[in-house]
């Protein structure tokens, strides 16, 4: 393998591997949270790719516009989620919840097949994003490089919000606590809230990049991201956003360089991911940043 | 300021509190004694909002002069309201730093400066907690872990502040330190509630006193007539 050769396989993976992180931080927050896995997560990762095709292809809207539609629809189905299928339940044992969340997702991606039918429909790239153009040896398009880029201000952004803001403050607090964080006059809810149209918001995101990069949308596109993604978080540490973001990167350098490197192999591709879950669970069941949840009485 | 009128707790079929009433006035130190178990907590965690199955009536009168019932709301609502809690066990944030544990008892504010002014406030009355700011509260001792508890509770600048066993695991002399501190926090003008086992400490800064025994108010008065009082003596003073 030659060296624009590595660059080329380079940038995808970290294409592919921050995208992977995007999905990732929405799982870690709601789980550092409320010690749920919100499957449903995939499905607005889903919606949010859906929801930038319809808006730009099937109706025209200018692709500036059409974007903002798309994240904010997909965070409001997220919101929604959470209001319908996770609020109801906060006193519930977890495994409700839990319960509650394959529901949801199945909810989502059947009711998705009826309304979009389950035929995979194409994404007809805006052309500025396609344009090739050399870097040094190297051919890119500005897509992946955006990805990239989008992907880590996003989640530097979202850095500074949980470590520089109140509302990041109330976040770190009721992952440990919540009565205590009660007490100080945090409304729970509205932190909760917060967390899913954050994470939600950052799907969407990852959504339309991935829409627009494997140029289709489908019902059941969220799924393998999904797992995936979960897998990054874990691998990350659960709780921890830079975590997530690393875990992403992680499985995206492991995916794409194991097939860049042993064609053969590329038949495995997703399975990568699962033999690394299972291996982190084995040796570093806290992940990469996660914490020990420790407490002083 | 406070109306509590017949407070019934229960925890599904435990009747863990029977139809107490207690009032508290504007400007006091009032007392709450009792042994292991007695409801004290529960009595100050139904005030704070964070008991489901309170019933009765717990009136709370704020500066403006209009009467508000507390029971059924948040517990965020009462902070709003002025009504402060440092819970039993202090219940430190053990990531977070002394400071940022003081900033989100500034939440409800946005005073930026005001906010400012009372973390050196409490830092005044803790030095300690200025030399630790920028350590994580999991790392701080049992007793300056009680000394940001308080500080804590006070960042809500509120015009009531519950104590649940400020003394809890405190050697002899911090328990004096804590105590002198309580005081002159109640001599610039904040009303307290003081839960205590620590009957001796708590009976000696206390305006007015009330004695629960397995969930009912056996006893109230001074804080002075309780100390003399001969069953409080053999019960809570080691006779
Ligand atoms: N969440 C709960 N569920 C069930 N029972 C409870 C609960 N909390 C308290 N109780 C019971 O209510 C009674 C009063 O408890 P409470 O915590 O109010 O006592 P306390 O006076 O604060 O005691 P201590 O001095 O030990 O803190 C006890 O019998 C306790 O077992
Ligand atoms: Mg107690």
């Amino acid at each position: 393998m030659n060296f624009s050769m590595f660059l080329q396989h380079f940038t995808n993976a970290l294409g592919l591997g921050s995208m992977y992180g995007l999905i990732a931080i929405g799982y870690t927050m709601v789980y550092g949270i409320l010690r749920l896995i919100n499957f449903a997560h995939g499905d607005i990762f889903m919606l949010g790719a859906y929801f930038v095709f319809f808006a730009t292809i099937q109706y025209k809207i200018p692709w500036a516009l059409g974007l903002v539609i798309a994240v904010l629809g997909a965070t409001a189905c997220g919101l929604l989620v959470d209001r319908i299928a996770y609020r109801p339940l906060r006193d519930a044992p977890r495994i409700s919840a839990l319960i509650s969340a394959i529901g949801v997702s199945f909810f989502i991606e059947n009711a998705s097949i009826v309304a979009f039918t389950g035929v995979p429909r194409n994404v007809i790239q805006p052309k500025l994003l396609m344009e090739p153009f050399a870097l040094g040896t190297v051919r890119l398009i500005p897509l992946s490089l955006m990805v990239p880029v989008i992907s880590f201000v996003l989640a530097a952004g979202l850095l500074w919000v949980i470590y520089r803001t109140k509302q990041g403050l109330a976040m770190r607090s009721i992952s440990h606590d919540i009565e205590t964080t009660r007490l100080m006059g945090v409304s729970v809810d509205k932190t909760i809230a917060l967390t899913f149209a954050i994470g939600s918001a950052l799907a969407a995101v990852a959504g339309i990049m991935w829409a627009l990069r494997y140029p289709k949308v489908e019902p059941l596109m969220g799924m393998m991201p999904g797992f995936k993604a979960f897998i990054a978080a874990v691998f990350g540490g659960v709780g921890s956003v830079a975590g997530a973001m690393l875990g992403g990167l992680s499985l995206g350098f492991i995916e794409i360089m194991s097939v860049a490197f042993f064609p053969k192999l590329s038949g495995y591709r997703d399975a990568f991911a699962f033999v690394l879950l299972i291996v982190i669970l084995l040796v570093k069941p806290t992940g990469l940043l996660g914490e020990k949840l420790e407490d002083k009485i | 300021m406070l109306e509590i009128k017949n407070l019934n707790v229960w925890y599904g079929a435990i009747h863990a509190v029977h139809d107490i009433s207690m009032s508290i006035a504007r400007g006091e130190i009032v007392t709450l004694i009792g042994a292991n178990g007695a409801g004290k907590s529960s009595t100050i965690r139904a005030i704070a909002g964070l008991v489901k199955g309170a019933k009765g009536q717990v009136t709370w009168t704020g500066k403006d002069g209009r009467p508000v019932q507390l029971l059924g709301r948040p517990p965020e609502y009462m902070v709003k309201l002025g009504i402060s809690l440092s819970p039993e066990g202090r219940r430190i944030l053990p990531q977070l730093t002394v400071e940022e544990n003081l900033m989100l008892g500034a939440y409800i504010r946005s005073d930026k400066d005001g906010i400012q002014a009372d973390i050196e406030y409490c830092y005044r009355l803790f030095p300690r907690l200025k030399e630790r700011r920028g350590q994580k509260g999991g790392t701080l001792s049992g007793g300056e872990q009680q000394m940001l508890a308080v500080a804590r509770a006070l960042m809500s600048h509120p015009d009531l502040l519950m104590l649940d066993e400020p003394s809890l695991g405190l050697a002899p002399i911090l328990v004096e330190e804590v105590f002198a501190t309580i005081s002159e926090i109640n001599r610039e003008g904040r009303t307290i509630l003081l839960v205590e086992q620590n009957a001796y400490a708590a009976l000696r800064i206390a305006r007015k006193a009330y004695v629960l025994e397995t969930g009912a108010i056996t006893l109230q008065g001074t804080g002075a007539e309780l100390l003399e009082n001969p069953k409080v003596k053999e019960a809570y003073l080691g006779g």
